[in-house]
């Protein structure tokens, strides 16, 4: 039993009960930060104020929006829009932010994979990460359902079509999830639960797990020093504030950060009320009509890369229809991210600048992903479809050579190149017309996956180099 | 040491039959998201060909599409494919009948048949199909798709993936 | 210092290049470019002869306009409910009250002429199967003086949501300005007189789309989902930006087009003023809780670098 005495202030009284004292310093007051960070260490903190306003934005839609196939477009664009005081506001912050929230995402996840802050004892956080991308992207998936405009409908349409193509299972998958044989009214009302709840939930244990995975490996910091945060944080507590390696969470580290998010704000708000067309669509403000596809069928923004690999691959290979390879690299680009702690098969915590031949795959992969981004949204005809190719079998092939390149294998590494550029050409020489797709290019295919499945096993870890 | 051993036992099967429940329980969630049986029953369109008449189109709905089905479609204007005109159609009792989805394969429109002269017409874009469900003018990639369908009798069962079918779309 | 504004400068660069590709460039390869409306009506003939108002209106008699459209101004009524006139002509016959105050007076003239020409209409209608309005055969003094009666009576200043009546609603619904194709939905009594509407709206309805072949869409939102320029460019020459589409050119001036356009924003986009004008307090705060921030940070900061 704990000892309690009589309580000279409600905080005390409180203190007796909960320890917020102890709490408080547990959680800000004395949770170290390293020093040498720059403002890519806020992006964390600009994301939880993102997700706030998500949620409460939110949450006064939720007041008047109705999951109906027959009500649910008018109930956003006429009753939120143009009769609800300040729903025109929510739905633009809402709309916005989603959109938003996923170029925050990016840069904190390159930001993670440029100064290597996924390995080491940080592979969980890494993966927590992950876990939160891949749940945010289901929350903005569904959520873009929810208007019933024409790009809701038919996203959702092309979208969970994509299940079909899982071998066996496929077509009664997409039956299963759509409740009805087409995206229909049973799609909306369970899109519209998992929106609202299943998946917002899941986020919330999922940031507590990714904060809860940071504690033991401590945040990186700008030159992946190894730290000896214990030393360092008492340091700073016996007055050598400025030698100190460490800063506390509360208040050093949080009043750079209530700058950026400050910064970020305003860049957000002139989207939300001047600039919004890029998150909402124009073309979802017409209603749902099965009966009418639209022209263009996109999905948003930051879904296009993954779409672009999806699209990328246009002529059959093998036993393997055009539809096939794209499915195939599309499962396996929408998980990649999880492994690459073991894709990287160097030790060494170090920025990408020092790290030689990582920095030029660094932004090869932006680079690739931009592209990739880019013609996911232009039509892909004509020489679009062999850019799209090259860019996709390029993302794969740059995971491909990561373990080679980490390790410093150098012939494996001129295999992957070699392999890759031969794929290029033949994609070419198909594309042209000049060349059938045959056992060559199939040949080539299964050398390339051969190399992508078996160098993350079988290339040997190295430690960091001096 | 064994009363240790025993209490390990009925811990498993403890665990065991509370796993039972558990899956028991995902069973009766995984039924509730499959779709309902009046969604299930209204996948599956049947219809009754036997009151059709010569040259007669009919559109029914299937699955949140229209369906067209035109009894002894005039094959004489199947410009695009002279030779195979009995290809995209279907033998049931004594005639042939041409089974599509009715809409339009550029952007989904729905095509109007103008009987006088036997084609398909999409108002929105001004897409021709000839009697065959074939693309003629315009700007529709391709011809009109054809449904799934079993036959029984003179009976067309929508929603269905009847010999006939395969034949047709060339799987079997 | 140096080294964040050197991250920031790239990742500026990189989500413009992002943001370029994906928005202006994409859409300006799925939507490619046509020329802005000039509301010239340059393929149709002028016309070059002074009408005289009095003898128009003996001459929309004498031709038996009236079998046909109402003139309310004038004390003709419509001849025929709506209802019934659309399941004999497919449409309903416009009221031609003010139907000078929005559509441009050539065009009138040529319409008037040769309607299945003036409203570029050679691909839906033939001799075969004929528009539902005759051409006419008079003098092009005769039309003169039609059109000069026409401007005669029509009213000089129309509001944004009477130019809408006139130039839109016999196709279009506007849902969210009460708006229906057989005029406003009133007030109902009790369920008969609703049921009662229904019924007839759902009859129009049907005459419509059997008319043109697609049901025209409703309105409300067209003003976000299409924009203002795609509108006006559209309204000006349906088949320009829409090959084949079952739209007639309607001929409406640059003003009248612009009246709509107001309109289309009032009801699809009523909070857009008050949008633009919160944005600018709402930026002009963060901008000071920025600079406060900062502040705050370089005070906190001291103690620590």
């Amino acid at each position: 039993m704990a000892h309690f005495t009589k309580a000279n202030s409600i905080y005390e009284w409180l203190d007796q009960r909960l320890a917020l004292t102890k709490l408080w310093k547990v959680l800000a007051a004395e949770y170290w930060i390293p020093k040498n960070i720059n403002f890519l260490w806020a992006m964390g903190v600009v994301l939880m104020t993102m997700f706030t306003i998500l949620v409460i934005s939110g949450i006064f839609l939720l007041m008047y929006y109705k999951p109906d196939t027959k009500l649910a477009f008018d109930s956003v664009n006429y009753t939120i829009m143009q009769e609800v005081w300040f729903g025109w506001l929510w739905r633009h912050m809402h709309a916005v932010a989603a959109s938003v929230v996923f170029l925050v995402i990016y840069i904190h996840m390159f930001t993670a994979i440029y100064y290597a802050s996924y390995k080491r004892g940080r592979e969980l956080i890494w993966i927590s990460g992950m876990l939160l991308f891949v749940t945010f992207s289901a929350e903005a998936f569904s959520g873009y359902m929810l208007p019933w405009g024409q790009m809701s409908y038919w996203a959702a349409q092309v979208i969970t079509n994509l299940f079909g193509g899982i071998p066996f299972i496929g077509d009664e998958l997409v039956i299963w999830i759509r409740g009805n044989f087409y995206v229909s009214d049973p799609t909306l009302t369970r899109f519209f639960m998992l929106h609202v709840f299943l998946l917002p939930l899941i986020i919330l244990m999922l940031i507590g797990l990714h904060f809860y995975t940071l504690r033991i490996p401590h945040v990186n910091n700008q030159d992946g020093e190894d730290i000896d945060f214990d030393a360092e944080a008492e340091k700073y507590k016996a007055g050598l504030k400025k030698e100190a390696k460490v800063i506390p969470f509360w208040p050093v580290f949080l009043s750079k950060d209530f700058f950026v998010v400050s910064v970020f704000m305003i860049f957000y708000f002139y989207l939300v009320f001047y600039h919004y067309d890029f998150a909402m669509d124009p073309i979802n403000f017409d209603p749902a009509n099965p009966m009418k596809t639209p022209p263009h069928i996109y999905p948003e923004w930051y879904f296009l890369w993954s779409y672009e690999v999806l699209r990328g691959f246009f002529f059959d290979v093998g036993p393997l229809s055009a539809m096939d390879m794209g499915l195939i690299a599309f499962g396996i680009a929408n998980v990649i991210f999880f492994f690459l702690p073991w894709f990287d098969k160097n030790d060494e915590v170090a920025p990408a600048h020092r790290r030689g031949g990582f920095f030029i795959w660094f932004w090869l992969l932006v680079f690739d992903m931009i592209i990739l981004t880019i013609w996911g949204k232009l039509p892909p005809t004509g020489f679009n479809a062999y850019i799209g190719y090259v860019a996709a079998v390029g993302f794969l092939a740059l995971f491909a050579a990561l373990p080679a390149l980490t390790a410093r294998r150098r012939g494996l590494l001129m295999l992957v190149i070699i392999t890759t550029l031969l794929l290029f050409i033949v994609g070419y020489m198909v594309y042209a017309e000049t060349m059938e797709s045959g056992i060559i290019v199939a040949l080539l295919f299964l050398l390339f996956y051969a190399l992508f499945f078996l160098s993350p096993v079988v290339v040997k870890r190295v430690g960091g180099a001096k | 040491m064994a009363d240790q051993e025993r209490r390990s036992f009925i811990g498993k099967v403890f665990g065991g039959f509370a796993a039972a429940g558990g899956l028991a329980a995902l069973y009766a969630m995984k039924r509730t998201w499959d779709p309902l049986p009046s969604v299930m029953a209204a996948g599956f369109t049947t219809v009754d060909l036997s009151p059709m008449k010569p040259g007669e189109l009919r559109t029914v709905t299937w699955r949140g599409k229209p369906i067209f089905i035109l009894k002894k479609p005039p094959t004489d204007n199947c410009k695009k494919l002279p030779d195979e005109p009995k290809k995209r159609l279907v033998k049931i009792g004594d005639s042939d009948y041409l089974i599509v989805i009715g809409l339009c394969t550029h952007l989904g429109c729905i095509p109007t048949w103008e009987p006088d002269k036997k084609i398909f017409h999409c108002a929105c874009h001004g897409g021709e199909y000839d009697a065959c469900g074939v693309d003629t003018f315009g700007p529709p990639p391709r011809p009109l798709d054809i449904p799934p369908f079993k036959i029984e009798g003179t009976k067309l069962v929508l929603g269905e993936e009847g010999p006939e079918y395969l034949k047709l779309v060339g799987k079997a | 210092m140096n080294r964040e504004l050197k991250i920031l400068a790239i990742i500026v660069i990189l989500v413009g290049i992002t943001y370029w590709g994906i928005e202006p460039y994409a859409h300006s390869v799925m939507h490619p470019h046509h020329e802005p409306a000039t509301f010239k009506y340059e393929d149709l003939k002028p016309l070059n002869v002074k009408g005289d108002a009095a003898r128009g209106k003996e001459a929309i008699v004498n031709n038996g306009c009236t079998g046909c459209h109402g003139i309310e101004a004038a004390g003709f009524p419509a001849p025929m409910d709506p209802v019934t006139a659309s399941a004999t002509y497919g449409v309903n016959p416009p009221d031609l009250s003010n139907i000078a105050s929005v559509v441009d007076r050539k065009f009138l003239a040529n319409f008037i002429k040769n309607p299945v020409h003036a409203a570029l209409l050679e691909h839906k209608f033939s001799d075969s199967k004929p528009y539902p309005m005759p051409a006419f055969y008079g003098s092009d003094q005769d039309l003169a003086d039609i059109v000069a009666y026409l401007e005669s009576i029509a009213k000089k200043d129309i509001s944004t949501r009477e130019a809408y009546e006139v130039a839109c609603m016999r196709c279009h619904n506007l849902k969210y300005d009460n708006l229906t194709v057989l005029g406003e939905k009133p007030k109902f009594k009790n369920d008969v007189e609703r049921a009662e509407f229904e019924l007839n709206l759902a009859k129009y309805e049907a005459n419509l789309q059997n008319y043109l072949g697609t049901t025209p869409p409703d309105l409300s939102m067209y003003i976000r989902s299409r924009g203002p320029e795609y509108i006006r460019d559209f309204v000006e020459n349906p088949q320009k930006i829409l090959h084949g589409t079952a739209m007639p050119r309607v001929g409406l001036t640059e003003a009248a087009t612009e009246k709509v356009i107001k309109h289309l924003e009032k009801v699809g986009d009523r909070k857009k003023e008050k949008r633009e004008r919160l944005g600018v307090w709402v930026l002009l705060y963060f901008v000071i809780l920025s600079v406060l921030a900062y502040l705050w940070k370089k005070e906190i900061w001291k103690e620590v670098i």
